[in-house]
């Protein structure tokens, strides 16, 4: 353990560490030289462009893409245009930016996603130079053309091209110019000789760095911190001048006294820096420099390339890859040779516990006197994520644990949230995988975005590991793993249909979230219908699997799909087959097509109630004793005879109704049968009266009722008493109520 | 075109504070659902920037009623409210026109009729459309083939499924659920069913348990499952509220319904009808009861009324049986004037400044007294309840009395409403339902409305298994002569829901489940129940019973007479998130959520709210429906009246 403080150089108040993250395990002929290489930050994928410039038709240039710890991804020759610049998207996507201007989307194993261009003018004036830079609104492109002109692109997903005004002055390109993201604008900080330029949408300004003077000499070079914060300026003179990006303040102002301008210029700070460094780096040479004046120096021996990371630089060569960051303040305070901080003393105590010494008491009481155990174990934790060793995350991890015993109240989220996480980072940085995150991008970067990088990668078990052991929701978690997992398997093109339903609809199984339907899709853009089917089954929300149900042509089975989700609206997509649903659709439609659809069913009992209410609606008598006989027909074919009786006294009853309203003018079409009697004892016809209540069989109680009623609402009472007593015994029962009526009956 | 009644959502808004809280005093807060609707509500409207006019589908108003008033549609620069009408749009300076529709093809006519008549007058103006509750491509086909689609800036959907109707009470207020389901085959509504359970657990947590009874319920529970894929994990992350989930077909149990409810909500409900919350009544017995205003003029518009459980006098009586009522509104009345007599104790100025600061809920109170006061004398002028008892008995010797009071052609209404009950009961105790009923066949003969006589003889086809080929001929015959041939369609949908059936070779199993479910109680006690059967004098309703006994001690014990309802009987486990199982305290209850599938009955709730009140049953219940029905409502809402020119 004492040998961690051996690789920390100081500078000012801070130290610097170099650990080494990867032997590379890539096999590269001529190393790093002559290749244009864009290697992605937070631990994201190298491109390897060998020879760009050379132009000779009969050799093409190979395009390399590696995981950062130098495991193959794809490899293809590039057929393209001469390309100027290689650059990484946030989503993994590599670009490519020709001389003419046109820009080469690939995915991260290769395969050509989409193109787009940087302009009209750009192919005849050819890009000179372009950078790809990262903004709140995505990954952006920036060129400058031979004819001295900058055009910008913010966001390559959203693609509104800028062209910028032009620069005073300015033949061929710039010595040097950076993109800077300031106040949601994005400008380009240029220089031309000694001159510095801000050039935004509308303008161009010069502009002067507070404590630069000209004596200095021309800027060479410059380099904007990641969070664009803070900037950099190289004279030719040697001179580096700090300050922030916004130009209105200097931080420090050191000469290096290297008058050739550096390969590479790159800040290496984290947040909540103590010393802010940049680094510089010549073919031999790796220079920190600090704003304190001092400088480190590393010999290197073979061509490298810098990664700027928001907390350190990592620095790849054709053999290995080491990450140059400031130690932090935590891990100085407990690996400090002598140090006294709590946490220094609680992981000697805990180094003499294992020794079963009783010093680790006498340290312990040490801590517990000043009360600072619990800031102890905090600094441990803290350290222990700090950490790329195992073995050092262990025994910090350990102490803290130690540390924890003696104390009550201590909340345990944060050892074991690092706990958790760095058994996660421990897993994504074996270099199979090559993902050397630290802890402090990790944590900027989001574990959904870390699960979306394994996903791309195709690290699709590791992921669904990480997802489980950190406890996300399915839906945010393994189910957008599998939906990926999925959406890739069903392109697999030397498996069978059957046996990748199979897989997938085992793997994937019920899990929320999962939309077999884009799955489906997926299989249907690769030309693979019948498995597209298959899976569609598995779709739970029937209103999804219409549509592309229809969209194949598969009208039945979407129906049938439709119908079971309940959602009578779908149904809309169909006309024809009778179901359920249809049903309830023609409701709400035409009558007609109603009818049509009983028809062709053979419902004879609804098609009988069609006619029935259609009858309804007629006018003429005739025609609507025509339709009640077409009614009378169904039901008989529906073997409904009760209807079918019933249907024909009211065409019976109509007629009659007809008959006397003709000869008497009595007005009864349209009433019921009980009032019709009603009517007609009123009208004092009597004789028809009784002839319906024979024909239609009228019970006899109901029928004297009314007789009697109707007598009496005349005050007919001597008709009443002779009816009473021509019948049978049941009717003075009936006469009761008649009392209650009218009190005036002599009964 | 005529302009909207605002009264209905003003009066909402009156009582806008108490409106809201009343909801969340429940076991469940059900003011987060309102408050997700209102919310939703207020974006859409946020949406079309400017000053508005809302085109209403009538039937919408009430259910909106119950989510926002005028107020907060004010707030969001609604200047005026119109009814929607063929026609030209009555004039109004407003930037949007919104229509707010159901989403049916004839109001899709109207609403092109609407834009094609304004365009020539006003380019200016922006339509919206917002489709309740859901989009359909129906009518936005139908639009487009009027040609008016294009002329619509937005056109959304307002997803209103589940409208909290009161604390523990959710109704979906779809009117037709029961009609479509059971006679034409059509499954919109269970589909909205299982999108507002969906909605409402998005809320309120996964429902652990769904236990259901009826092919409907089976439907709906289906597609929940289904759904719970789709909707997947943002529901998950809420500590479940409720535990279980009970879905009961309403054909599972016919009879209830038609059963005269006999709470003192469920005699409102049955002689004037409560509708969305609202009751309206005959103004007389309101009138004499203003003090200070001349009594010659009676006002003629009627009284109305709402009726919730905001109202702390309602809410203690409106579940009781009506016998009981009078006496807890007169105990009611001797506490309000005991606390206005305080008046006299108060000395101090301190004693008399609490003493005024009690005045307005006092008052309130007051007048809700006077105003349940006036209900209770309205029924019971209809029903003598309290003189029922003996009437029959001594109804010779009333014959004097009714001779001189009642010269009109109509049976006295008490003696038809005591009449009526007691058919009813015979029925439900099994009393002669194989034979023809004699009171029925009077009751036709006179002509009674026709809807009492269909309740009578579905009740005694239901009690009786299905009725014999010859008596339901019978009054199948009776009631189209008297009533006319054109009903032929309702009993034939009555026949199609299974509420007219004919027997069939299979015994009558009315009996056996009477007695296990013990569905009729001799002794109900009406002043202090022991059980649920005081909600309609004797009879539990058979719902509510699968209820109780699913709580305890589980359906397995009923087997044999869950076989005889109709419809599969089904428990399904949705899973939870591990960190999410509740850990219950000691003595905490289970909440369930009873769904009732085709309406449910006011005195069912009146018998559900009673079992969440006996002390040791640990269950507490929140109820919902589609719609909240009456046997008058319900089998209205199944009769065919085609329209005859003749008439």
């Amino acid at each position: 353990m004492a040998f961690i403080t051996a690789s920390w150089n100081p500078l000012g108040d801070a130290f610097y560490r170099k650990t080494d993250l990867y032997e590379m395990s890539w096999s590269l002929r001529d190393g790093l030289r002559d290749s244009l290489v864009a290697a992605a930050p937070y631990g994201g994928p190298i491109a390897l462009l060998r020879e760009p410039q050379r132009r000779s038709p009969s050799s093409r240039p190979q395009l390399e893409i590696y995981s950062a710890s130098g495991g193959t991804v794809a490899s293809f020759p590039w057929k393209s245009g001469p390309v100027v610049q290689l650059g990484w998207t946030v989503s993994d996507e590599l670009l490519c930016i020709q001389e003419d201007g046109t820009v080469l989307i690939y995915d991260l194993f290769g395969s050509f996603k989409r193109h787009f261009s940087m302009g009209q003018e750009v192919v005849q004036s050819q890009v000179m130079e372009a950078k790809v830079f990262h903004s709140p609104y995505g990954t952006g492109i920036a060129i400058v053309t031979s004819s001295s002109r900058f055009t910008l692109a913010t966001n390559i997903d959203d693609l509104k091209l800028r062209r910028l005004p032009e620069v005073p002055g300015l033949q061929g390109k710039p010595s040097c110019w950076v993109v800077l993201t300031q106040d949601r604008q994005t400008k380009v900080l240029l220089s031309n000789g000694p001159e510095l330029f801000i050039l935004d949408n509308t303008s161009c300004t010069v502009v002067c760095p507070p404590g630069l003077s000209p004596q200095d000499g021309n800027i060479v070079h410059m380099s904007v911190s990641f969070s664009y914060k803070y900037l950099a300026l190289l004279t030719d003179s040697g001179h580096l001048w700090t300050g922030l990006s916004t130009l209105q303040e200097k931080l420090s102002d050191v000469d290096t006294k290297k008058t050739m301008a550096p390969k590479q210029m790159l800040w290496c700070r984290r947040p909540k820096s103590q010393q802010p460094s940049v680094v510089l780096m010549w073919d031999r040479l790796l220079l920190v420099v600090g704003v304190c004046n001092e400088t480190i120096q590393y010999p290197i021996e073979d061509p490298c390339v810098l990664v700027g990371e928001m907390d350190g630089v990592r620095i790849i060569s054709s053999s290995n890859q080491e990450l140059l960051q400031e130690v932090p303040l935590v891990c100085q305070d407990i690996f400090k040779i002598a140090s006294m901080a709590p946490g220094a003393l609680l992981l000697e105590a805990h180094r003499e516990y294992e020794k079963s010494s009783q010093k680790a008491d006498e340290y312990l009481r040490e801590i517990k006197e000043q009360s600072m155990l619990g800031e102890a174990v905090r600094q441990c934790v803290e350290a222990a994520g700090h950490e790329y060793d195992t073995n050092t995350q262990k025994s910090l991890m350990r102490a803290a644990s130690f540390g924890k015993c003696f104390l009550t109240d201590f909340s345990p989220d944060q050892f074991v949230t690092t706990c958790r996480e760095l058994r996660v980072l421990n897993a994504v940085r074996d270099s199979s995988v090559g993902l050397p995150l630290t802890h402090t991008q990790f944590k900027q970067l989001t574990l959904q975005v870390l699960i979306d990088r394994l996903v791309y990668r195709q690290f699709y078990p590791l992921a669904i590991e990480v997802c489980r052991y950190l406890k996300i929701p399915d839906y945010q978690g393994v189910s957008r793993v599998l939906k990926h997992w999925a959406s890739c398997k069903v392109q697999q093109k030397d498996l069978t249909d059957d046996a990748i339903a199979r897989a997938v609809c085992m793997k994937v199984g019920d899990s929320p979230g999962v939309s077999y339907s884009d799955i489906a899709a997926k299989a249907y853009e690769c030309g693979r219908a019948e498995l597209a089917i298959k899976l569609l089954d598995f779709e739970a929300r029937s209103g999804e699997q219409v549509p592309l149900l229809l969209k194949m042509k598969r009208s039945q089975l979407a129906l049938s799909k439709a119908v079971e989700s309940g959602d009578t609206d779908l149904g809309e997509c169909f006309t024809g087959r009778s179901q359920p649903l249809q049903t309830g659709f023609c409701k709400l439609q035409e009558q007609e097509t109603l009818k049509d659809l009983y028809n062709q069913d053979d419902d004879h009992q609804e098609l009988a109630n069609y006619y029935v209410t259609a009858s309804y609606r007629e006018k003429r008598l005739e025609g609507r004793l025509s339709l009640l006989q077409s009614a009378v027909d169904e039901y008989n074919k529906a073997k409904n005879e009760f209807a079918v009786k019933t249907t024909e006294d009211e065409m019976r009853l109509l007629r009659f109704q007809r008959k006397l309203d003709d000869e008497k003018g009595a007005g009864l079409l349209g009433l019921s049968l009980q009032v019709t009697m009603e009517t007609l004892l009123s009208l004092g016809l009597h004789k028809q009266a009784e002839q319906l209540y024979k024909d239609f069989r009228v019970p006899d109680k109901r029928y004297w009722w009314l007789k009697l009623k109707s007598l009496a609402e005349k005050e007919e009472w001597d008709e009443l008493e002779k009816f009473s007593k021509s019948k049978n015994s049941e009717l003075p029962q009936l006469c009761f109520p008649l009392v209650v009526h009218f009190p005036d009956c002599s009964l | 075109m005529m302009r909207l009644r605002r009264s209905h959502l003003i009066c909402c808004a009156a009582s806008k504070e108490k409106m809201a809280a009343h909801l969340s005093y429940g076991r469940v807060n059900l003011n987060i659902l309102r408050e997700a609707a209102r919310k939703e509500l207020r974006e859409f409207l946020d949406k079309c920037a400017g000053s508005k006019a809302i085109v209403w589908d009538e039937y919408l108003t009430g259910p909106f009623g119950l989510i926002a008033q005028y107020s907060l549609l004010k707030e969001h620069e609604v200047e005026k409210m119109f009814t929607l009408k063929n026609g030209r749009l009555p004039p109004a300076d407003v930037k949007n026109i919104i229509f707010f529709v159901r989403p049916r093809l004839e109001l899709m006519d109207i609403i092109a009729d609407n834009i094609t008549s304004e365009d020539r007058h006003h380019s200016s103006r922006d339509f919206h459309i917002l489709f309740v509750p859901r989009r359909s491509m129906l009518c936005e086909q139908r639009l487009k083939e009027q040609g008016v689609l294009a002329s619509f800036i937005n056109i959304d959907e307002y997803i209103l499924d589940l409208i909290p109707y009161d604390g523990d009470l959710l109704s979906m207020e779809y009117e037709s659920a029961f009609r479509e389901c059971y006679l034409e085959n059509d499954q919109t509504s269970l589909y909205h069913t299982a999108k507002g359970l969906m909605t409402l657990q998005a809320l309120y947590g996964t429902i652990p348990q769904i236990y259901g009874k009826g092919e409907c319920a089976r439907l709906v529970a289906n597609m929940m499952l289904r759904m719970k894929r789709e909707f997947a994990g943002s529901q998950n992350q809420i500590l479940p509220v409720f535990d279980t989930l009970l879905l009961l077909d309403r054909n599972v149990d016919l009879l209830t319904p038609l059963a005269t409810q006999l709470t003192y909500e469920g005699l409102i409900d049955e002689i004037y009808g409560i509708s969305n919350g609202y009751v309206k009544l005959p103004p007389e017995k309101f009138a004499q009861k203003k003090q200070g205003e001349g009594s010659k003029d009676l006002p003629t518009e009627p009284k109305k009324l709402q009726l919730n459980s905001a109202e702390e006098l309602y809410a203690e009586i409106r579940d009781k049986n009506f016998n009981a009522v009078g006496a807890a509104l007169s105990k009611k009345a001797k506490i309000i004037s005991a606390a206005f007599e305080e008046r006299h104790n108060a000395k101090t100025v301190g004693e008399i400044k609490q003493f005024v600061s009690q005045l307005p809920h006092m008052q309130a109170a007051r007048s809700s007294l006077a105003n349940h006061t006036s209900i209770a004398e309205l029924i019971k002028d209809i029903t003598s309840f309290l003189a029922l008892k003996s009437l029959k008995t001594t109804i010779s010797i009333n014959i004097h009395y009714y001779v001189v009071n009642h010269l009109s052609s109509h049976v006295s209404a008490s003696e038809a409403f005591f009449d009526n009950l007691t058919v009813e009961q015979e029925f439900m105790t099994g009393v002669d339902t194989d034979k023809v009923n004699t009171y029925i066949e009077d009751c036709i003969a006179q002509k009674d409305p026709l809807i009492k006589i269909l309740r009578l003889v579905c009740m005694q086809s239901v009690c009786n298994n299905g009725l014999k080929h010859k008596v339901m001929d019978y009054y199948k015959r009776e009631i189209l002569q008297t009533y006319g041939y054109e009903h032929i369609l309702t009993l034939n949908n009555l026949e199609k829901a299974g509420l007219l059936k004919p027997q069939t070779g299979s015994r009558n199993n009315y009996p056996t489940i009477r007695k296990t479910l013990k569905l009729w109680m001799e002794d109900a006690n009406e002043q202090n129940p022991n059980d649920i059967s005081y909600v309609y004098s004797g009879y539990s309703p058979l719902s509510i019973r699968l209820t109780q006994i699913l709580a305890r001690p589980g359906w397995r014990s009923i087997e044999e007479v869950l076989k005889m309802l109709p419809g599969p009987h089904f428990e399904e486990r949705q899973q939870l998130p591990s960190g999410l199982h509740k850990k219950r305290q000691q003595g905490e209850n289970r909440t369930t959520l009873v769904f009732f599938l085709g309406g449910v009955t006011y005195a069912e709730i009146a018998a559900l709210r009673f079992l969440s009140q006996v002390e040791d049953s640990g269950m507490e219940y929140v109820i919902a429906t589609t719609k909240l029905i009456n046997g008058t409502t319900w089998i209205k809402s199944l009769m065919d009246r085609p329209e005859s020119p003749t008439q």
